[in-house]
């Protein structure tokens, strides 16, 4: 298998087959939290998406250089720090040249710190084996992948909006039974698994 | 011993350390100028983040109080200490900042009958549920409660069987008058006026046999109101504010004594 077709089913597992929602089940908080509208899901994706690339690469770089086999132990608590530092960075970024999007998110840009689907990227790096562009690719397409799922989300959610379902099942409930029937429809992509 | 001790704390503690400064840095890069009446008006807030105000927290309130999307006196909890400072740091009036209070409109409780025994949750959602409510009265107190969670400061309590404000607690957050499935609770101004406690809109013979001290509609109030101030409609006394003069002359003259004023809570039993 060449380099670019390794790279391809690796984006495309992350993405489609092992979607970080609807197979792996990683960051469910942000996923029903921001995906009222679709306008701010798609804004927590990007957001999503670039923290969990720019995790990886750092996060790959520190563990390849500093922590290696022997520190092993400490990488929990070492992407741990990177992740937090690095959301922190972001609010500061965006709090200066997008105050839209930073109000619209609101309390869920600092939640992505505790977001499992980010520190779940990292160590799936790691555990994976992945060097530093495959890690990139990798987290770079397991956000692309989170962003489809909330994107896909969100749209359903403003239609249910109007849609006619028992009273009992307003809201919340409602919406897990989308995500559910979402999630067996990713199972789908089972079938596409190239390795 | 190196590899076990100093490295490990070297790595996380270095690590720590790039990221402060990176932090540091970015706070410089991207700092954004704030007004600075923002903060002030934050302070001057209670800052329990209740969302009395109908916003999402003393910040968003703030935020609104600074557009002048809301009037300085737009924080029922903080009350007229919190209006003046604000109206004071944004050079405006302070508006109207009586006191006020939330209100149960029921004396029922021990004095009402109840249709059957209730030993669910103890919840008045749940037990509104149950055949229309334990209580006789459709439209009074069930005692079980469910504003007694709800309220941030401990202020609202089951006294006799009916919810009772503790005037002196209340913040006017509304979280009760929210949690109320019957209703039941308003928010009112708290010395000045007089309030009919009762929302039962049942004939006066009806609620007699529901209830010993509920409005049964003699219209006794209207006849001796001097300015024409209460209306009895629909078998329940009403005040109109903007006429009542506070003269205390309905309070005297209900037979059956539920007209009263919100910072005096007292539920008695009634013969």
């Amino acid at each position: 298998m060449s380099q670019l077709t390794y790279y391809f089913s690796l984006s495309l597992s992350a993405i489609l087959i092992e979607n970080f929602i609807f197979v792996k089940f990683l960051g469910c908080c942000p996923f029903f939290g921001v995906s009222k509208n679709v306008e701010t899901a798609t804004g927590m994706g990007i957001a999503v998406t670039f923290v969990m690339t720019v995790a990886s690469a750092v996060c790959s770089i520190v563990n390849d250089y500093m922590l290696g086999e022997t520190y092993a132990y400490m990488q929990t608590v070492v992407f741990i720090l990177i992740i937090a530092s690095l959301v922190q960075f972001i609010e500061m970024f965006l709090k200066k040249s997008m105050p839209a999007l930073y109000e619209s998110l609101g309390i869920y840009l600092p939640l992505i710190t505790t977001n499992c689907a980010v520190l779940g990227v990292a160590n799936l790096n790691v555990s994976s084996g992945l060097d530093f562009i495959g890690s990139v690719i990798y987290g770079f397409a397991a956000g692309l992948g989170f962003t489809l799922a909330i994107v896909l989300f969100a749209s359903i959610r403003e239609r249910l909006e109007y849609a006619d379902y028992p009273k009992c099942f307003t809201g919340f409930p409602i919406a897990l039974v989308a995500a559910s029937l979402l999630s067996i429809a990713f199972m789908g992509f089972q079938g596409l698994s190239i390795f | 011993m190196m590899q076990t001790l100093v490295f490990p704390v070297l790595i996380l503690g270095g690590l720590g350390l790039f990221f402060g400064l990176l932090l540091a840095l970015g706070s410089k890069i991207f700092h954004v100028d704030q007004d600075p009446r923002l903060d002030k008006i934050v302070k001057a807030l209670p800052g329990a983040n209740c969302g009395g105000c109908g916003f999402s927290g003393c910040a968003a309130c703030a935020n609104a109080i600074l557009k002048g999307e809301a009037p300085a006196n737009a924080c029922p909890v903080g009350g007229a200490k919190s209006a003046v400072a604000i109206a004071e740091i944004m050079g405006i009036e302070a508006g109207n900042t009586a006191r006020m209070v939330a209100h149960v409109n029921c004396r029922g409780g021990i004095n009402a009958v109840q249709k059957f025994k209730y030993d669910g949750i103890e919840d008045c959602f749940a037990a509104s549920k149950v055949s229309g409510g334990h209580m006789g009265c459709p439209y009074g107190c069930l005692g079980l409660g469910t504003c007694v969670k709800a309220c941030p400061y401990d202020a609202i309590h089951i006294v006799n069987g009916v919810a009772v404000v503790d005037a002196k607690k209340c913040k006017a957050c509304g979280k009760c008058v929210a949690a109320c499935p019957r209703q039941i609770i308003s928010i009112v101004r708290e010395t000045e006026d007089v309030f009919v406690s009762c929302s039962s809109h049942q004939r006066g013979a009806d609620l007699r046999k529901v209830c010993n001290i509920g409005c049964i509609g003699c219209m006794l109030c209207q006849k001796n109101c001097p300015v024409g101030a209460i209306t009895v409609t629909d078998n329940l006394a009403s005040i109109d504010y903007d006429k009542c003069i506070h003269c205390g002359k309905c309070v005297t003259v209900c037979p059956r004594k539920l007209i009263v004023k919100a910072s005096d809570s007292t539920v008695e039993v009634q013969a």
